[in-house]
């Protein structure tokens, strides 16, 4: 269906229904309880984030998970998307279409020139390019760009700015055709409640079809010939193919995608600055589609999704919240564990993520798709213990670089 | 004329002259088999004719056009095709994807975007894939991932791969090297098969004399990057030129 076989069919049909309920499935716990306070996640900022910076880790995954081409620069693509946006709401008004075309445009444009400069080298070389010129992206919109980017202070829409197609009555806030993208329906259930923001859908629509365009990708030709050029690139040029042109439109197209990211960001929140291109920031994309796996369809977004949850949730968590927890427990044992878990939580979640990153990667290389998988098997060969052999030989002889 | 002219190539590297003056002509429809010792310039000759390397001087002509220049993947769609020492395969795609590329290189040329259509709808693709494999005995494993097999049937699937293609000029670089005796018979039933069914044209580079002498037509001789003779099987035996190329000169 949809140009997809059956079993990437299902796949997309369970991330569209789990994208569209995530206001309900994030919030699985009544507001006013403590594990409400801790572990929600369905509010619109953070579903935005898991939403955008999975559509951010999709395209990524293009380039790095099918050529095996690492960008260590991504977030330059991500800033520059950002910052097309916030003038286009600056120029013509805060219609979010204009914004997101020129987003997508120049991201393609700007990583024309970069990946066209970058592409001369392979592996480690490639990755060191790549990054440098995110840096000095980061550095140039930090200072002599300064006109362009407002520096320090970020750019954003000022009252006196032209918007020239703005009339009376328009919302002053980012809208499409006056939907407004802050505004939300909030559904009160009991103790439950669930808050359903036009901004999210917008994103999650956006999400959505860039994760269908990234399976007709994989299971395309020119993703087969990128494949190719993960395995071998001797064979490939001695096949009569140009590797350089194929690896140039896998660069474009990822870029394409994290400038669309950045420029929904902007769509959230009209205000961006030049931190989004810093080098952290396209380390923590590569971290994402490490941490999910790579080369898979879904892992990106599941990568996205779990550093974003850590962020935000595990950073939330203070030794005041631990000592609730462990409120039944003597207090010997409650300060012990407050002390033990004290450096992973609050501003130590980079510590949890990090430890949580090294366990994944040696042991799950192939990140929480592997996880899953491995858990999948568990749970059949239990099951049904006399067909399990077969299966998983031709499990893993059938190639399919995707779950 | 021969469908390949190398005229007059010369290769130096620093100080080492690896190819003198090489003069070389395949004509078409003939096994053309190169021989010759240890760093007699073999492997460099080959590599001058598929675009790896540029000969300080001289010209390599297939079917009357220059190669000199132009990058591998220009003269593999020139028709020159080339099956390397250790099998170059793609290791991580099936079988089958593995023979689906030269399909596409053929249908398509150099580059193409196909990005939205699904490569299972390729139904001609598929059966010109599903074909070559059966000529190479191979249909039973379409499936499996390439480097899962067997050495001899990485072999057999890179010739299928440079088959599927049609070239008009197929390289050979050591097919059999480090081969088992049973494997490099096969190896050379396969190719005098590919003689038989598609008449191409070969060019191959061999250490194996066994080899050498079951397959081609002509032979050159190289020493020390320079063309000695360029014989008949028969008549290079006993040639005393080669005798004292690959024993060295008799001390009198």
């Amino acid at each position: 269906m949809l140009g997809l076989n059956s079993r990437d069919f299902k796949l997309f049909a369970i991330v569209v229904v789990m994208t569209l309920a995530a206001p309900i499935l994030l919030n699985p716990f009544p507001v006013d309880s403590a594990l409400g306070q801790s572990f929600n996640a369905g509010y619109p900022a953070l579903m935005q984030r898991f939403v955008i910076f999975g559509l951010l880790a999709i395209g990524f995954n293009i380039l790095f998970g099918l050529t095996g081409y690492l960008s260590f620069g991504h977030a330059a693509f991500l800033g520059v998307g950002s910052y097309a946006a916030v003038w286009m709401f600056k120029l013509l008004s805060y219609n979010i279409i204009p914004a997101m075309i020129l987003s997508v445009v120049v991201a393609g444009l700007f990583s024309v020139v970069i990946g066209y400069v970058c592409l001369r080298r392979s592996g480690i070389y490639f990755s060191i390019l790549t990054l440098a010129f995110a840096q000095m992206s980061y550095a140039l919109a930090y200072s002599v760009l300064s006109p362009i980017t407002n520096g320090e202070t970020g750019l954003q829409v000022y009252s006196d700015d032209p918007q020239v197609l703005m009339s009376q009555g328009d919302p002053i806030v980012p809208h499409l055709f006056g939907l407004e993208m802050n505004s939300s329906v909030t559904w009160k259930l009991g103790g439950w409640e669930f808050i359903f923001q036009n901004g999210y859908y917008l994103a999650a629509v956006f999400m959505i079809a860039g994760f269908y365009l990234s399976i007709r990708i994989f299971r395309s030709p020119f993703g087969l010939m990128l494949r190719a050029i993960k395995s071998n690139q001797t064979r490939m040029s001695y096949t009569g193919m140009n590797t350089k042109p194929y690896m140039l439109a896998a660069f474009v197209i990822s870029g394409c995608y994290a400038g669309l990211a950045g420029g929904l960001l902007s769509a959230m929140d009209p205000l961006t600055g030049a931190e989004r291109m810093f080098w952290t920031a396209s380390g923590e994309i590569v971290v994402m589609a490490i941490l999910g796996g790579v080369g898979t369809l879904i892992g990106p977004v599941l990568g996205a999704g779990l550093i974003k949850y850590l962020e935000n949730i595990v950073s939330k968590i203070n030794d005041t919240i631990l000592h609730n927890w462990f409120a039944f427990m003597p207090d010997w044992l409650d300060n012990l564990l407050v002390a033990i878990i004290h450096p992973f939580i609050g501003k130590g979640w980079h510590l949890s993520l990090g430890v949580l990153f090294m366990a994944v990667v040696i042991f799950l290389p192939g990140g929480l798709v592997q996880g899953g998988q491995k858990l999948g098997g568990l749970f059949r060969r239990r099951a049904k213990p006399a067909e399990t052999e077969t299966d998983s030989v031709v499990e893993a002889n059938s190639k399919t670089p995707a779950e | 004329m021969g469908i390949l002219e190398v005229k007059g190539v010369n290769k130096r590297f620093g100080g080492l002259q690896a190819l003198g003056d090489v003069n070389l002509s395949v004509v078409e429809n003939t096994v053309h088999a190169i021989i010759g010792p240890n760093g007699a310039g073999k492997s460099t000759l080959l590599n001058c004719l598929v675009g790896k390397l540029i000969p300080d001087s001289g010209s390599v002509l297939f079917d009357g056009q220059s190669v000199l220049g132009r990058k591998p993947h220009e003269i593999n769609q020139m028709g020159i095709s080339r099956v390397f020492q250790t099998p170059e395969i793609f290791a991580d795609l099936t079988v089958m994807e593995n023979v689906m590329i030269p399909c596409f290189a053929r249908r398509d040329g150099a580059f193409r975007m196909h990005a939205i259509e699904s490569v299972r709808h390729e139904g001609e693709i598929i059966a010109q894939a599903e074909a070559i494999l059966a000529d190479v005995n191979m249909v039973n494993k379409r499936d499996m991932v390439a480097s899962s097999l067997s050495r001899g049937d990485k072999r057999r699937l890179e010739m299928a791969m440079c088959l599927v293609q049609e070239p008009r000029l197929l390289l050979l670089d050591e097919p059999t090297a480090g081969m088992a005796r049973a494997d490099t018979n096969n190896t050379i039933d396969l190719l005098k098969e590919i003689k038989q069914k598609r008449n191409i044209t070969m060019c191959i580079i061999e250490h194996d004399m066994h080899v050498v002498f079951s397959l081609a037509e002509r032979i050159t001789v190289l020493a020390q990057g320079r063309p000695l003779v360029e014989e008949t099987p028969e008549n290079i035996k006993g040639h005393p030129k080669v005798r004292e190329a690959y024993l060295g000169e008799a001390q009198v």
